[in-house]
């Protein structure tokens, strides 16, 4: 799970992590009055879930999604141009993204610009602390053509994050003095953060150092352990359906796991590894596939049912494949499962359904006794073929 | 043979009285698993279908019936502890099915169980199953969710990530005549107990084992490890199949360690460095068992 900006930096406010006061507006009137409390310098920034804000353009013809301004006038001038329109950026897309908040924050000189993360780490099992001196470029350039600039520390996942690793980091960022003294409070605070509340991942980019001495983290991106949020409400609430695929959100309602994608044949599958290569056969089979989803090892009729909907609310899908293979689950009940689906939703394009395992036979009886029109396949490979060839028709 | 169990291995099973847990334990009990207890606290004392006595704590259930390998069927928030206490009262093999089990707790547990001797399969897994000899493969050690009658007893060890592609590969082989070993289901979380190199090495050196099937799906690098270790130390013919080349980068699949990040772990990059090692690769998940038949020559 992804948050806002303006939730990053309250959860920073939270744990005492050094970063530029700011608030967050709904209207041009909050960012004024949020902006009146500001210095000289204010950064006006539209909080939606995308990268490139700063050379984005709204529909509304408002050239960039982060200002620099002068006043709290000023800032509610550029509020009012940026609340309620939509910002198109490299990252969202045609259709762009709809601004329903901005951000408004003191402006920092910037001496220098650093990189500093925090990732659960699988190979080593434990946390580890990333950190660069090449810091507000993007850290997989820098990985990739000066790997020497990346600083790794490992953290032993019951000891925690020792002083003499805090130290280790400065150290290797050049931090002297009262800077690494700022630098070392900055990383115990985002440690206890990415600890207390289940983080996968958070990144400070860039982190910058101020010419009248202080150390900031400007902008962060938080990743969180969803399996962990039952344990954590106040960052559950953080989520904000509206930056996600509408179908991903309905899926979730009915513990299916959707992700949608940009071809035309859907499909339903059990099982997370097999609905991937269920995938992966639609397109070696010349089609495309546009969705993963998976119903779960014990998926209800209910589910199913629900599955069709989310898939045929698609408008490009142009044909269905169903891929089961049912081990503990009885065929028979899913091919029931299936007529039942269809006879609600309407069925007008190409279904194909391969089904194996337990109670196989009566299952597919139970399919091929139903008024469904649909294609039978054997195997993977087979459906798939029929698939590609349905549509093509 | 065959690895890890057996048809005389002892099991206990911790979330028995829960529905999920429960279910699974009587078909386990229907495989002719010995299924020797139960652990739900609070509920010792009881008994799971007339005959398999329910324990309060692992420790008594172990003292009490000699069970070496506990299964957890508990749900998430508990999981970890479970695991843990699983550990801690001795037994062998931990094999735990719980899906959604944060990852920091899978943190803590694996560094809370080092040099503790016990291993740890899972979590997210479908389980293992060592095949037996009766109709329908009965008789065998049946641990976790996977459904028994599709297994043959055999000579093929068959590892992998994800469940149903564990039952593809399974039904394959054993419709093509080819029984297996044991099958494991390692699981799909990032931070697992057991790595597709772990059992890789164990299938190596039982000698019941002939040919070995490795599945694999996107994130990490597990897979990787595995078939450089295979191009150097294992002269047993393996075939392979990973998931996901169709997957977008940075998008979790389903499992929570499905994930392509920073360029890592992508389906190309497992497939390349299987074909290198001379895994037979899959080119599709209806594949697989025809693979193995390819790889054995």
């Amino acid at each position: 799970m992804n948050i806002h900006e303006y939730q990053a930096k309250e959860l920073f406010e939270k744990f005492g992590v050094a970063t530029p006061k700011g608030k967050v507006a709904d209207t041009a009137e909050e960012a004024k009055a949020a902006a009146a409390e500001l210095g000289d310098e204010i950064v006006v920034k539209a909080q939606v879930h995308a990268g490139g804000r700063g050379k984005g353009t709204f529909k509304n013809g408002f050239q960039g999604g982060v200002h620099v301004v002068k006043n709290a006038d000023e800032a509610a001038d550029v509020a009012s141009k940026m609340i309620g329109q939509t910002l198109v950026t490299h990252q969202t897309g045609e259709e762009g993204k709809l601004v329903s908040k901005i951000m408004v924050a003191d402006a920092v000189d910037i001496e220098k610009e650093y990189y500093l993360a925090i990732l659960m780490d699988r190979e080593s099992r434990s946390p580890v602390i990333v950190a660069s001196t090449e810091g507000g470029v993007n850290i997989e350039d820098v990985a990739e053509n000066t790997p020497d600039k990346i600083y790794n520390e490992v953290i032993h996942p019951l000891l925690g994050l020792q002083p003499y690793e805090i130290r280790n980091i400065s150290a290797q960022l050049g931090f002297t003095g009262d800077t690494a003294k700022q630098f070392g409070k900055l990383l115990k605070a985002l440690y206890k953060l990415f600890i207390s509340c289940d983080c996968s991942m958070v990144e400070v980019n860039p982190l910058v150092t101020t010419p009248d001495g202080q150390v900031m983290a400007l902008d962060a991106k938080f990743d969180f352990d969803d399996n962990a949020l039952y344990r954590h409400p106040e960052i559950a609430e953080l989520h904000d359906p509206t930056e996600e695929d509408p179908r991903e959100v309905e899926a979730a309602k009915f513990d299916l796991n959707y992700i949608g994608l940009d071809g035309n044949i859907a499909c339903l599958v059990n099982g997370a590894g097999l609905a991937m290569a269920t995938m992966d056969i639609i397109k070696q089979s010349g089609g495309e596939p546009a969705n993963f989803l998976d119903v779960g090892g014990g998926a209800t009729q209910e589910q199913v049912r629900n599955a069709f909907k989310i898939i045929l609310s698609d408008p490009n899908v142009k044909g269905i494949l169903v891929n089961i293979f049912g081990g503990i689950m009885d065929c028979d009940v899913i091919a029931k499962g299936i007529v039942a689906a269809c006879g609600e939703v309407d069925l007008n394009i190409p279904l194909i359904v391969r089904l194996e395992g337990n109670n196989v036979e009566a299952g597919k009886a139970t399919l091929a006794s139903s008024d469904v029109n649909l294609i039978p396949a054997d195997t993977l490979a087979d459906a798939a073929q029929k698939a590609v060839a349905a549509i093509a028709v | 043979m065959a690895i890890l169990v057996d048809e005389n291995t002892k099991i206990l099973i911790q979330g028995i009285t829960g529905s999920f847990g429960g279910r699974h334990a009587q078909l386990s009990l229907d495989y002719g698993t010995q299924l020797v207890a139960g652990v739900t606290p609070g509920k010792g004392g009881q008994t799971f279908a007339d005959t398999v006595p329910i324990f309060d704590t692992v420790g008594q259930a172990v003292e009490e019936t000699g069970a070496t390998v506990s299964t957890i069927f508990v749900p998430p928030p508990f999981a970890a502890d479970a695991i843990l206490e699983a550990v801690d009262a001795g037994v062998e093999l931990v094999v735990a099915i719980t899906e959604g089990i944060p990852v920091m707790d899978m943190m803590r547990v694996r560094a809370g169980m080092a040099g503790s001797g016990a291993r740890l399969i899972g979590p997210n897994c479908p389980g293992i199953v060592t095949p037996g000899t009766g109709p329908d493969s009965h008789g065998g050690c049946r641990i976790g969710i996977a459904p028994g009658y599709i297994h043959k007893r055999g000579k093929v060890g068959v590892v992998s990530r994800s469940g149903t592609l564990t039952y593809e590969a399974v039904y394959q082989l054993t419709s093509l005549g080819l029984g297996q070993s044991t099958c494991v289901g390692i699981g799909g979380d990032p931070i697992n107990g057991t790595s597709h190199l772990d059992i890789m090495k164990m299938f190596n050196e039982d000698p019941e084992t002939e040919a070995i099937i490795m599945i694999g799906e996107i994130g990490g690098t597990a897979e990787e490890e595995a078939a450089e270790w295979a191009k150097e130390n294992c002269d047993k013919p393996i075939a392979g199949f990973i998931a996901g080349a169709t997957a977008p980068p940075g998008r979790r699949m389903g499992h929570a360690g499905a994930i392509v990040s920073g360029g890592k772990g992508t389906a190309e990059a497992k497939i390349a460095a299987m074909r290198d090692a001379g895994i037979e690769v899959a080119d599709n998940p209806s594949d697989m068992g025809a693979a193995l038949v390819r790889a054995m020559g």
